[in-house]
């Protein structure tokens, strides 16, 4: 890998960019979800292990969250856009060697920022916790780079117009940009009081609304259409989808405060917006699932359909609850609980992580010009993730609405506690699923690499039969 | 350029995003910076001091650069009686907070009372100072600089000093140690006021960084747990190891924050301590093993501080 960090652009094969951002994003996702593995147990048996006190719970919740958004999820949409915005444009990668370096620096800023919260050394701002030195790292070093290769990408393309996917992509990258700089402006200008908090959510906000929910939507716009061999359903109804996801989604910030003693009119403003949320989810769904039409046996054969209509499947759930639980009428009840735990999780780690996923599965085939290693292997892999992720969505859901009705009816918190138990179990059970789900998946992966099937010139790993 | 089909696009994405961001950012700023500081706001500034997250005076948050809180019940110069008063002392070189520094913050009417009345625009960072939190006839509150007003200095008023407090270095450990990841400070404004108390006002929070409300909460609420609960035993034996007073806990233990010896001295051997606490979980023998009490210097002091100082 190091050597083509000196090499001439043109001595580094195509594709290599993506390749390695596919690697780490597989390798940080195993982390991720092995620290969030060992996080639920810690919810579950506070006392079954003493004196590590590197990690402690507070410690490491963060580090968790860190390691799947920007280790698994940023850098599996890297590895997406290296590869689908050239394909797309009908031409080679702005600048490989750039990637190469974009990559590199990536994974050694990660390393540092995860380390930096893991010692505890915070901004004290949920999902901002970097600290300054680190957000500026992230925008210029680790988002900057990428977003420029995906840009010039594009407007290097050799087609006439521009597909669907690279609207996103190149639409996202400068939302993504913008956000980081305005979100973490409390840090920048020290910022206090009630702004400070808003800003907080500002960014949370718009870092999922922004960038995970709508790339992980392009990517499936690629996918989708490029294994069945359907043409997407319809060009106007992504125009919908993307103008809308820049109206509606970017507004709604406040509605994460909705108990807070914020305004009231943003309050009300950002829950109207955040219904509104259904446009672009509704068009977007559709869109895809319209696209399948005569196609649907490949949700059963197909590996990659089989990830990606799952995720679409499971963004049905995800906007409803999105749409609705953020009104007065539902927040009351079940803000600040393990809904919302279930809710986030249903976001990353069910619609966007299966997308991606899906996303990563092919583009390492098509990259490396091998068929998938082990059909079975995967499958494995997808029911692991479905089944895990299930348990976990259920039980969070359940313990969820039990804190709810504690809340309400004022029972102590304590046997709030007693009452989750149970659920804290099947909640660490199913990430664990998760966990070693995905080492089967680095595992065939490692395989395909050494031992797959080669792909001929002009085929598709889709028309390729596997041998496992 | 090859994006020039794409012109009225990429202008439209900016008119869209811009006039997202004018609703959503400038609109919400004017109008939450006009808001007026609260007394609860005056004084978790002064007692939280300038910064509690990552910050160049403090970098690796370890409580630094903080004012301490002291109770008085009699006058620091003079040595008369007075009523219990709460003071917060700015030890020389201490970073002050906003509302101290920056005239935006306060709010109009209270930044007046406390120019005029507090002559708080004598005070500065470099020679340090004490301060209070007075509320006038007409009831607007301000902060009182008291080493001009009435002569006390840092050193006087903290050896006159009944009670101190560091509860800015314990907010700084609130946030290492993630205690705002389960345990918020923010009861609910529809359903909250019976088991946790008093919602925030938008006011309360003026010039205090980071706010920390938390979002997920796995524990009770804290903004007011010192009014709950104001046991500083209580406290102690909870966060050397929560199981002690509450059996079903799941918080994790907190027995590293007392550092290497307690407060008279003597080596804490967590080792030891967690064989003889296990030989009581197992029910092996009657009592648990005595909690250590923290140094006066130690982490776990401030934490212990910052919780009783949420009242």
């Amino acid at each position: 890998m190091l050597k083509y960090l000196f090499a001439k652009e043109d001595d580094i094969p195509q594709g290599t960019t993506a390749l390695f951002f596919a690697v780490s994003s597989i390798a940080w996702f195993i982390i991720g979800t092995g620290l969030g593995s060992f996080n639920a147990a810690k919810l579950a048996f506070p006392d079954w292990y003493h004196g590590l006190y590197a990690l402690q719970f507070g410690h490491m919740r963060q580090v968790h969250v860190h390691a799947v958004i920007f280790g698994w999820i940023a850098m599996a949409f890297a590895a997406s856009m290296m590869y689908i915005t050239p394909a797309l444009g009908n031409t080679k990668l702005w600048s490989e060697k750039l990637g190469v370096w974009n990559c590199l620096l990536y994974n050694i800023g990660l390393c540092l920022a995860l380390a930096l919260l893991w010692t505890g050394i915070t901004s004290g701002r949920e999902y901002s916790d970097h600290i300054w030195p680190i957000d500026l790292y992230i925008a210029f070093v680790m988002v900057v780079p990428w977003s420029l290769n995906v840009w010039m990408t594009i407007v290097n393309r050799r087609t006439q117009g521009i597909y669907t996917s690279n609207w996103f992509f190149a639409g996202c990258m400068f939302m993504t940009i913008i956000v980081f700089l305005v979100g973490n402006l409390p840090e920048w200008f020290h910022l206090t009081g009630l702004n400070e908090a808003y800003m907080t959510w500002w960014f949370a906000h718009n870092i999922l609304g922004l960038l995970i929910t709508p790339v992980a939507a392009a990517i499936t716009y690629y996918i989708v259409p490029k294994i069945t061999g359907n043409p997407l359903y319809s060009h106007r109804v992504g125009h919908l989808h993307f103008w809308s996801i820049v109206v509606f989604y970017s507004t709604p910030a406040a509605h994460h405060l909705m108990s807070s003693p914020l305004p009231e009119w943003l309050k009300s403003f950002a829950s109207v917006e955040g219904v509104l949320i259904l446009v672009p989810a509704v068009a977007y769904v559709c869109n895809i699932l319209l696209t399948m039409q005569g196609k649907w046996s490949l949700f059963v054969s197909n590996i990659e359909i089989k990830f990606t209509i799952t995720g679409v499947l499971l963004a049905i759930p995800l906007n409803m609850q999105g749409g609705f639980q953020q009104t007065r009428a539902i927040n009351w009840y079940i803000h600040g609980t393990g809904w919302i735990v279930a809710h986030a999780h249903l976001a990353l780690l069910g619609f966007s992580t299966f997308a991606e996923a899906a996303a990563v599965y092919y583009g390492m085939q098509v990259l490396l010009r091998r068929k998938l290693y082990s059909a079975s292997l995967a499958n494995f892999h997808f029911w692991m993730l479905l089944i895990g992720f299930s348990l976990y969505w259920t039980s969070m859901t359940i313990a969820g609405l039990i804190q709810g009705a504690a809340k309400i009816y004022e029972v102590p918190y304590v046997d709030v506690v007693i009452a989750e138990h149970p659920y804290m179990i099947v909640r660490w059970l199913g990430g664990t699923m998760v966990f070693f789900g995905n080492i089967i998946w680095l595992y065939n992966m490692v395989m395909t690499a050494r031992a797959g099937v080669v792909i001929p010139a002009g085929r598709q790993p889709v028309e390729i039969a596997y041998t496992r | 350029m090859a994006f020039r089909e794409y012109r009225i696009g990429c202008i439209m994405f900016g008119v869209a995003l811009s006039a997202s961001m004018f609703v959503t950012i400038f609109l919400p700023g004017i109008d939450i910076s006009a808001r007026s500081s609260t007394k609860i706001a005056l004084e978790k500034q002064l007692t939280y001091g300038w910064e509690s997250g990552f910050n160049y005076y403090d970098p690796f948050l370890q409580g630094k650069d903080k004012p301490i809180m002291v109770v008085l019940t009699k006058d620091p110069r003079t040595g008369a009686a007075m009523d219990k008063t709460d003071a917060y002392v700015f030890p020389a070189g201490t970073h002050f907070p906003d509302g101290l520094t920056h005239d935006n913050i306060l709010g109009e009417k209270v930044q007046a009372a406390s120019t005029t009345k507090g002559r708080i625009g004598e005070a500065s960072e470099a020679a340090g100072g004490v301060f209070l939190v007075r509320v006038d006839a007409d009831d607007t509150p301000y902060i009182e600089y008291a080493t001009a007003t009435r002569g006390w200095t840092t050193d006087a008023v903290l050896k006159a000093a009944d009670q101190q407090f560091l509860a800015g270095g314990g907010k700084t450990m609130f946030i290492r140690e993630g205690c705002w990841w389960c345990h918020t400070l923010l009861p609910e404004e529809t359903q909250d006021w019976q088991t946790f108390g008093r919602p925030p006002m938008t006011g309360d929070f003026n010039g205090e960084s980071p706010t920390t409300f938390g979002s997920d909460r796995k524990a009770p609420d804290l903004l007011h747990v010192g009014s709950r609960n104001s046991s500083r035993e209580w406290m102690t034996m909870h966060f050397f190891n929560p199981r002690l007073v509450q059996p079903h806990s799941i918080m994790p233990r907190y027995d590293y924050l007392w550092g290497n010896k307690d407060k008279d001295g003597n080596k804490i051997d967590l080792h030891a301590w967690d064989k003889e606490y296990m030989a009581y979980a197992e029910g092996d023998s009657v009592y648990p093993p005595e909690v250590p009490v923290p140094a006066d210097d130690s982490e776990a002091r401030m934490l212990i501080d910052f919780v009783l100082n949420l009242k």
